[in-house]
């Protein structure tokens, strides 16, 4: 048998989980007390998964690199979550989310996978309201939706602009609950640094607590890597400081194939860039497309008036200004999906119509939105006479209602008051749809090693949906995992508890030393985040939102030259026996340097354009979606999965091959 | 623009620590405070030293960790922003900054300006929770409508991001804000109220029992805390905890 089989049940799509759930062996509750569990990562994937399992009643070991699990990545989403409840009555099903996440994907997802998502994507919501999370709601007291890119319905639901930070809050109080009684042993500012492979199989983890420095021994029956994505890989993205990939490559190395690095989404619109001391990246969320109208000036001699701070946006007339995305997408202007639209940004801003001093920026404009609910106001309270001044005034408090923190974020950041003169947004690196290849039971190919969330590639294909990461880290840590899991675990119920000092233990805990010991010693003169600047620059210049076999050449030598550069030349001060974050950084930086490289590799030979991935060799060369991506379903309709080999050059490939018997392949068109 | 910097340097948390002055050149108004850090400490790299620990990760207001006592307020000199939010147009050249890490018994020092807020995590294991299973065999969301006033005043508490500042900013360093931020979010909700009194109580005495100081009404807290969590939080928590213990006795 192939090593990538996805173990995909048999039987109608629509029978496939519920028939196959019914089948998974069980752990009886007195066998689950024997038997171990290692999480890594506590954002929505890692964090309902520990409480679940835990409620199992297995005996669960959580880790985070934060000083609290409170504060994962997953915090910071903003939009919202997705689920096929057809609350609003528009029509809404399973049927219809799956359709949408696989034609949003651009046909490069697992049916099935998608299908199951689809189907618990209802239980999320009635679990975090019993979890008492303040979704939005309207004033009969039911739940409100609003809709999001690539979608004709409304199903996505939210708590004001911090949706991630509830649905964290949600899990993190249940992991709470089983903290509370011992169920989850939870190891803060911990990192994991190796996983650790006995007969083949994932036995446990190597981790430093990054308070004392002290490296740590940890065993278990299964591993669980909920470690979030990679996008960091271009230093500058809309993803925490600490995001990494250290867990999902560690275990590449040891065995687990990666799937479809290249799949990234550059997200339509974040604040853009103002220097070269930027950190990183905020995003203004998608949510905002709702209500906001893209576009950039129709006449150079505009562009050039406001970049000179001769004109405002403001004083541009109706006809002076090229809604581009309407124009060229009527069917769903500015709500196309996030890779269309960023595409769309770049075209124009490298045809010389950016609107800020880099050139590289467009406007997000409220005028239109404030207008039209200022009216219907004015109408529902009775004002037929209101003034344009009062019109004005009540728009501006429908709009702050619904995207009040995310103007008061933008004012922080920019100094510039989006209520009156519109927002300026530019692409940013976001979201990573690749991702350790996993199968439907979200096992990796080390036995009995999982990756769920974005640490894996499973649900999204080549581009994810707005709101459809959270739907996804939560269905598969709620209500995927802790059930297929049972599967791998009640083979174990005889094993016993898996000992720490065995040879396999002692030589990952020894490879760990090592490599921290180099760091220490190495008498480098440059810092970690000079390296991870240029891997970002070179990522984002010939790996970024648009490619070319040249400029993927390219990247690829200059990755590799890049890392041995790093090896030779950079410092690490201080002491590893205690807190030393430039050493946390060196690590993680360490490992983008290789996964760049696998990254630029992918891209190379994927000679297509699909979702995220836009090669400039391939696309429409005419008709009505002439210059748009395309796709190229006879030779791609694969997922790439790498298998590590000792350098990045080496890695070799395994096609998973897609079969889609419930879609009819198409070219996306959103005209 | 140039500063100088007064930065609390502390190897450990039980060696002694001191304020170390660092001077920063040509720091851009556009700058986050936290990008002015990264300066300084990508010039302490260059020269062989040790960088300023400091806890953050978002570096967008939402995840709590940054935790900055700037010129002796808590995330610094504006209202209603965490550290990470704070711009370097708030300074003028020539500015000395002096640079503190949370200062409360509760939450002891571990290096520079990162401090140990685990007690948190704690009050929130004493009771932060409903129980409920995560079975998904829960009742379907909409079976249970709640009034659109009441959601909106759960969802103004839920916000509290855990940072702590509040009890930075208390002269008690009293943890009201944060527990009462809690509690008043399940209050205001109708799930979960079966264990209303329990968790009230659990909470509360959690609090007392990691050290924190006791509320005097004050109002730093809720005037410091960067997402407006409001006074109005803590005296319901306070009458959550008096009908508690008034049916529990
Ligand atoms: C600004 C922003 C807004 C977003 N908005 C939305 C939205 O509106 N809707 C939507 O659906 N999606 C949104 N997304 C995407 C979504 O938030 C993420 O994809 C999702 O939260 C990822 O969750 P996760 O559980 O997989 O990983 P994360 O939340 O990233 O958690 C990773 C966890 O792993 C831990 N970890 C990592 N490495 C290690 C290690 N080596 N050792 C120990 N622990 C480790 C971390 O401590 C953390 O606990 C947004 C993303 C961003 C950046
Ligand atoms: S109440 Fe405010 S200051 Fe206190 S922890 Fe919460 S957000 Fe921070
Ligand atoms: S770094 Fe997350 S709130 Fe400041």
């Amino acid at each position: 048998m192939s090593k990538l089989d996805a173990k995909i049940p048999e039987g109608p799509l629509k029978d496939k989980w519920n028939s196959y759930k019914d089948k998974i062996d069980l752990v009886n509750p007195a066998n689950k007390r024997l038997i171990d569990v290692i999480v890594v990562g506590t954002g929505l994937a890692g964090g309902s998964a520990a409480a679940t399992l835990a409620e199992l009643g297995y005996n669960v070991k959580a880790f985070c690199y934060q000083d609290s699990p409170r504060r994962a990545h997953s915090i910071a989403a903003q939009g919202g979550i997705n689920a096929a409840k057809n609350y609003q009555g528009d029509g809404d099903s399973f049927y219809r989310l799956f359709y949408d996440t696989v034609k949003g994907g651009d046909y490069r997802s697992r049916e099935a996978n998608v299908y199951r998502l689809a189907e618990v994507s209802t239980n999320i919501i009635d679990q975090c309201v019993a979890q008492g999370v303040p979704f939005a709601r309207d004033y009969g007291g039911l739940l409100d939706n609003r809709s999001f890119g690539g979608v004709l319905v409304s199903r996505t639901f939210y708590a004001k602009g911090q949706t991630g930070q509830q649905l964290l809050l949600g899990a993190y109080s249940a992991m709470n609950r089983q903290i509370a009684r011992g169920k989850i042993e939870m190891h803060n500012r911990h990192e994991m640094l190796d996983v650790v492979v006995v007969d083949g199989k994932a036995r446990g983890i190597i981790a430093r607590n990054l308070v004392t420095g002290e490296i740590e021994r940890h065993s278990a029956h299964a591993v669980v890597i909920a470690s979030g994505g990679y996008g960091n890989v271009y230093f500058l993205s809309t993803n925490a400081m600490g995001s990494n990939a250290t867990a999902a490559w560690k275990i590449h190395k040891k065995g687990a194939f990666f799937a479809n690095p290249c799949y990234t989404q550059i997200h339509p619109t974040c604040i853009p860039r103002s220097g070269d001391y930027q950190s990183k990246l905020t995003l203004m969320s998608e949510s905002l497309r709702n209500d906001g109208r893209i576009w950039v000036p129709k006449n150079m001699g505009d562009v050039q008036a406001i970049r000179d701070g001769k004109k405002k946006p403001t004083d541009l007339t109706e006809e002076e200004r090229d809604y581009y995305l309407e124009r060229r997408y009527p069917a769903f202007g500015n709500l196309v999906p996030r890779d269309v639209a960023s595409r769309a940004a770049k075209e124009r801003c490298d045809a010389g119509y950016g609107v800020n001093k880099t050139g590289e920026a467009v406007y997000l404009d409220f005028k239109s939105a404030i207008q039209r609910y200022g009216k219907e106001q004015a109408k529902l309270l009775h004002m037929p006479d209101a003034s344009p001044e009062k019109i004005t005034e009540l728009g501006e408090k429908v709009v702050e209602a619904k995207y009040g923190n995310l103007f008061q974020m933008y004012e922080k950041i920019v100094d510039d008051n989006p209520y009156k003169t519109p927002m300026m947004i530019y692409p940013a690196t976001h979201y990573t749809m690749g991702g350790v290849w996993v199968d439907y039971n979200l096992m990796t190919t080390i036995p009995g090693c999982y990756a769920i969330g974005e640490a894996n590639f499973s649900d999204h294909g080549a581009n994810r949906l707005g709101a459809s990461a959270l739907m996804q880290g939560l269905a598969d840590g709620y209500f995927v995992l802790p059930y297929t899991i049972g599967d791998y675990l009640s083979h174990d119920i005889r094993t016993g508890k898996i000992p720490t000092n065995t040879p396999e233990f002692e030589q990952a805990e020894r490879e760990v030393k090592e490599k921290i010991e180099f760091f220490m010693n190495n008498k480098g003169t440059k810092s970690v985040d000079h390296f991870h600047r240029r891997l970002g620059k070179i990522m984002w210049n010939k790996v970024g939102m648009s490619r070319n076999e040249k400029g993927l050449k390219e990247a690829i030598r200059e990755i590799k030259a890049l890392r041995e550069e790093f090896y030779k030349e950079v410092s690490v001060p201080g002491s590893d026996q205690e807190m030393n974050q430039e050493l946390e950084k060196a690590g993680r930086v360490a490992d983008f340097l290789e996964l760049g490289e696998l990254f630029a590799k992918d891209a190379l030979d994927r000679n297509e354009s699909c979702g995220g991935h836009f090669r400039e060799e391939s696309v429409e060369l005419a008709g009505e979606q002439k210059g748009e991506a395309l796709r190229d379903d006879k030779n791609y309709a694969y997922v790439s999965a790498w298998e590590y080999k000792g350098e990045p050059s080496e890695a070799v490939l395994h096609k998973e091959e897609l079969k889609y018997e419930n879609i009819e392949l198409k070219q996306r068109s959103y005209k | 623009m140039n500063l100088t910097l007064k930065i609390w340097r502390q190897k450990g948390s039980n060696v002694k620590g001191k304020l170390v002055a660092y001077n920063v050149a040509d720091i851009s108004e556009h700058m986050s405070f936290l990008e002015m850090m990264d300066v300084l400490n990508e010039q302490l790299v260059n020269s062989g030293e040790e960088p300023v620990a400091f806890d953050h990760d978002c570096r967008e207001g939402i995840c709590g960790s940054c935790s900055m006592y700037i010129n002796g307020r808590a995330h610094g000199p504006d209202g209603g922003i965490t550290t990470c939010q704070l711009h370097m147009r708030t300074f003028k050249d020539g500015d000395t900054i002096i640079v503190e890490p949370w200062r409360a018994k509760a939450f002891p020092v571990v290096k520079d300006l990162v401090v140990d807020r685990s007690a948190f995590d704690r009050i929130q294991q004493a009771g932060g929770y409903i129980s409920v299973n995560t079975s998904g065999n829960t009742q379907d969301a909409n079976a249970i409508p709640i009034p659109k006033l009441n959601a909106d005043l759960a969802m103004d508490a839920a916000t509290c991001i855990g940072c702590g500042a509040c009890v930075a900013a208390c002269k008690n360093a009293s943890a009201s804000l944060f527990v009462a931020a809690k509690v008043s979010q399940y209050a205001l909700l109708p799930q979960g109220q079966v264990e209303a009194n329990d968790r009230v109580i659990n909470m509360v005495d959690q609090m007392d029992a990691e050290g924190f100081g006791s509320c005097t009404n004050t109002g730093a807290c809720s005037a410091e805390c960067p997402k407006d969590i409001s006074l109005e939080n803590i005296a319901r928590m306070n009458r959550e905890y008096m009908r508690a213990k008034a049916v529990t006795k």
